[in-house]
């Protein structure tokens, strides 16, 4: 599930529930839909409430990276569970992504 | 070692199945009285494994998943996914970490390597047309066993 909020050009999503790729396919198409309509100039995945992540969290996020990054904006991520910040780890997310606090 | 329990499922290739399998292993391997991490870990990577059959082996056309899952007395568990699906030409290439066939999908070519680091063991046996059978073991703790048939 996907709630949103967008303020002063940042888009925040909260993610909550189990983000597979079963999941990833229906956010992705929502998070694009609203970063085109907020043009909002940073994005920012709330993950405090997720419980559950696979590899297609990060094809969602990277994928999303990219298209921030082709508008001139950014991407960051907040709250990761530990094991979530394991996979992020693992696949050198934070190289392209900020961690917020 | 010989198993104690055994599970045998087939679930149709849709995308809704991946939550399916996930709780279909997590409560099998209950009596195994795993650790909230080792239930993760294993979740995510048979998440891994089936999401891959249905994407991958099967290019989402449907077609039918195979779970089985088995455990000894020890608390070794044993876990496959299988799919009749596509087959893998170079299964070497396809566990390297970042590899992808799916580019413009937002896959992240790390579904291997997440099975990897989560799982003991990770074995493929795959070959063009042939479909996908992937192995994982993972021993569990072993002071948990039911002794009872
Ligand atoms: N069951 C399967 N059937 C056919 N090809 C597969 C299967 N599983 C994996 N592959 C191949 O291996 C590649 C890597 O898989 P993986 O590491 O999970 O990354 P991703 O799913 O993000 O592409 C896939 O892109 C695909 O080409
Ligand atoms: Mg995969």
């Amino acid at each position: 599930m996907l709630c949103y909020e967008n303020r002063k050009n940042t888009l925040t999503v909260r993610l909550t529930g189990e983000l597979d790729h079963s999941a990833a396919t229906s956010i992705r198409r929502e998070l694009d839909a609203l970063i085109m309509q907020t043009g909002a100039k940073k994005l920012v995945f709330d993950l405090k409430a997720l419980d559950f992540m696979d590899s297609s969290g990060i094809g969602l996020i990277i994928g999303r990276y990219k298209l921030m990054a082709q508008r001139g904006g950014s991407v960051a991520v907040r709250g990761p569970g530990a094991r979530i910040d394991k996979i992020f780890r693992m696949a050198g997310l934070y190289q392209l992504v900020e961690r917020m606090a | 070692m010989s198993n104690i329990n055994e599970m045998r499922l087939e679930f149709t290739a849709r995308s809704e199945n991946e939550a399916f399998a996930r709780l279909a292993i997590s409560g099998f391997m209950l009596p195994l009285d795993p650790t909230m991490e080792q239930l993760a870990d294993v979740k995510t990577a048979v998440s891994e494994a089936v999401t891959n059959a249905i994407i991958h082996g099967y290019g989402g056309r449907g077609g039918m998943v195979g779970l089985r899952a088995a455990y000894g007395s020890e608390g070794d568990l044993e876990i496959e996914i299988i799919d009749q699906g596509r087959g893998i030409d170079d299964v070497q290439r396809a566990r390297q970490p970042f590899f992808t066939t799916c580019k413009g999908e937002d896959r992240s070519g790390m579904g291997f390597t997440v099975m990897e680091s989560f799982m003991d063991d990770v074995e493929v046996k795959s070959a063009p047309g042939k479909g996908t059978t992937v192995i994982m073991t993972k021993q569990l703790r072993d002071d948990a066993i039911p002794h009872e048939a």
